[in-house]
């Protein structure tokens, strides 16, 4: 697959702005700050319906627009396929495909695969559980796109769930009284949902976690040449705020059943806690993926080339992984080349040379190896030309 | 920003479900460049739905008398009992042609997040509804979303110890949705496959 033309309508530093690609190498060359990253930022929009940079929407619409357009012609299988999304801060964004609008705009999920590997990537190994877990469940919604409901169904059932904890919470706190009110009454609807969609997502990661490991070590193997074998654990239970208590995973995994059997009992040992703190203390949204090297963990012990080469291989690992289930994703490498000495720089090459589409950006085209420099465009304020 | 009326009358229309800053202002817009005696069959319209239009009493559906039409329609049967969130749902599945049953209108879904917990809705209503002893089996037909779910569970949870049958839409609903904007086909296809809960 890969995308045959972008245009931009108020998107970041981009007025207006209509690049056509080709499959194969394409560089992307600019000095820092002109707008190479956005660029690319889009097309990861369309993939995933979020920035790869920031949580919320409206530092996406150009400063004095009041909404963003993304419009992307996708080639895949000699079918053009033309996705539209209109982003509307605040607001559910406006989604096209083809000629005719969807309902939703998470319809337009699974219409572009994209992996892209970018420096803000060093925070899935130094970052936060919840960066690994966004790793997961965007890939699990680029091979599966109902993940994209059972991902949003699942958040929406712990909002409700925390707002039913917290105002028990808050009114107890208030009336000094007894323990589990009875405006809890209806906490165990909410965990059957938790449960079910919990063990579906859950389901859906373990089995990913077990698929991306031979992918990932492989991929480490390439980009640090045989220094540390690189893993990848999947942990269950709760992280964050100094409550740190995870497991693995029984052995065997357990099928959705059992999974869910799982979270019955999570729930109930953590349910005392949980009407104390007035907040959902398990389930997947609290979960975490321990990265390892060798016998030590990545995140407080990696030096910053390890780090970095492991959130590469990562990001190469999704790449394979998509590939083999037989669509061949766009792989787009932002500010990669730059940080790497020439061996690592030929070996990348080496190993992403045959993409069906491979977008690099930099600020010297010189630091791309000669191998991937396709077609080159000029990125200048607010512009781009095609520039060879 | 425009002055006085017509911002006004922007900002209200802005406030209705659907309509956005730019719809509202052509809209707006449009009403003004309109005839005086249109724009005056409308007001009367949005005037007299909030003084003629009733709830049922029975069933909590939109009425013009004191009891709905399908409450009042003896041709339909009253041993198989349809609960929805609101009447626009009503109107949803009798355009299926699939239902002759009757039906009770819950006035929302149990929803924490906006403060809407099992009180706030017509389930004592429900229950003293059932309590009368005529309904053999309940059709749980909240929206296909998170908070109809949760709904359906608990009214599932309170009414099958009193040994009715309890059954809920079979999916094939679009998840996430709402039942108004099921299609025919699928919502009278989900009606048919219905299941026990
Ligand atoms: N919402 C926005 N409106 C206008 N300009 C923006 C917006 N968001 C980012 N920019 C500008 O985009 C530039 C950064 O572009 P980026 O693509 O990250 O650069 P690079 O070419 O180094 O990758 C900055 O100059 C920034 O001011
Ligand atoms: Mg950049
Ligand atoms: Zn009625």
């Amino acid at each position: 697959m890969y995308v045959r033309r972008l245009e931009l309508v108020d998107f970041r530093s981009y007025e207006r702005v209509g690049i056509d690609l080709e499959p194969g190498g394409t560089v992307l060359v600019g000095p820092n700050g002109v707008g190479k990253t956005n660029l690319i930022e889009a097309m990861g929009y369309v993939a995933t319906l979020g920035s790869h940079r920031v949580a919320a929407d409206a530092p996406l619409v150009r400063a004095g627009a009041a909404t963003a357009v993304i419009r992307c012609a996708i080639v895949h299988d000699g079918r053009e396929l033309l996705v539209e999304l209109e982003i509307v801060p605040g607001r559910a964004n406006r989604a096209r495909l083809g000629r005719s609008p969807v309902r939703r705009s998470r319809d337009v999920l699974g219409a572009l695969r994209l992996v892209l590997f970018a420096p803000e990537d060093l925070e899935l190994v130094r970052g936060d559980p919840g960066e690994r877990r966004r790793y997961l469940d965007d890939l699990l919604v680029a091979r599966q796109p109902r993940y994209a409901g059972v991902r949003a169904d699942y958040e929406r059932v712990v909002k409700q769930r925390n707002a039913l904890l917290r105002t028990s919470y808050q009114r107890r706190k208030w009336a000094g009284g007894e323990r589990d009110g009875a405006d809890l009454v209806t906490l165990e609807v909410w965990n059957a949902q938790l449960i079910r969609y919990g063990a579906e997502l859950l389901a859906g990661r373990l089995e990913l976690c077990a698929a991306l490991g031979p992918h990932i070590a492989k991929a480490y193997d390439a980009v640090a040449a045989g220094k540390g074998a690189a893993a990848i654990a999947y942990k269950i239970g709760s992280s964050g705020r100094g409550t740190e208590r995870l497991s693995d995973p029984p052995d065997p995994l357990p099928d959705r059943a059992g999974l869910e059997e799982l979270l019955t009992g999570l729930l109930a040992d953590a349910r005392p806690a949980e009407v104390d703190r007035g907040t959902t203390l398990v389930g997947p949204h609290r979960d975490d993926v321990l990265l390892t090297l060798g016998h030590l963990p990545a995140k407080g012990y990696a030096s910053h080339g390890e780090s970095w080469s492991f959130a590469l291989a990562l990001r190469l690992a999704a790449y394979d992984l998509l590939r083999e289930d037989g669509i061949e994703p766009v792989l787009v490498l932002d500010d990669v080349f730059a940080e790497l000495d020439a061996g690592r720089r030929a070996r990348l090459a080496d190993l992403v040379a045959g993409a069906a589409q491979l977008l690099v950006t930099c600020a010297v085209a010189e630091d791309v190896p000669e191998a991937l420099r396709g077609a080159r465009f000029a990125v200048s304020e607010g512009e781009v030309h095609r520039a060879d | 920003m425009y002055e006085g009326a017509i911002q006004d009358l922007i900002d209200e229309l802005g406030r209705l479900p659907g309509v956005g800053p730019k719809s509202a202002q052509r809209i707006a817009f449009h009403i003004l460049s309109s005839d005086t005696t249109d724009v005056a069959r409308l007001a009367a319209a949005l005037r007299k739905v909030k003084e003629s239009v009733r709830f049922c009493v029975t069933c909590y559906n939109v009425a013009e008398e004191e009891q709905c039409r399908i409450c009042r329609d003896p041709r339909r049967g009253n041993e198989v009992l349809c609960v929805v969130e609101e009447p626009k749902d009503v109107v949803a599945i009798e355009r299926t042609g699939e239902f002759r049953g009757r039906y009770h209108v819950l006035g929302g879904a149990i929803n924490p997040l906006e403060g809407i917990g099992p009180d706030s809705l017509k389930i004592r209503e429900l229950l003293i509804r059932l309590g009368n002893g005529d309904v053999r089996e309940l059709i749980l037909a909240t929206d296909p979303n998170t908070e109809g779910e949760a709904t359906a569970t608990y009214l599932a949870l309170m009414i099958k110890p009193m040994g009715i049958a309890v059954t809920r839409l079979a999916s094939g609903l679009p998840v996430g949705g709402d039942l108004e904007y099921a299609d025919e086909i699928t919502l009278g296809r989900a009606f048919e496959g219905r299941r026990a809960v």
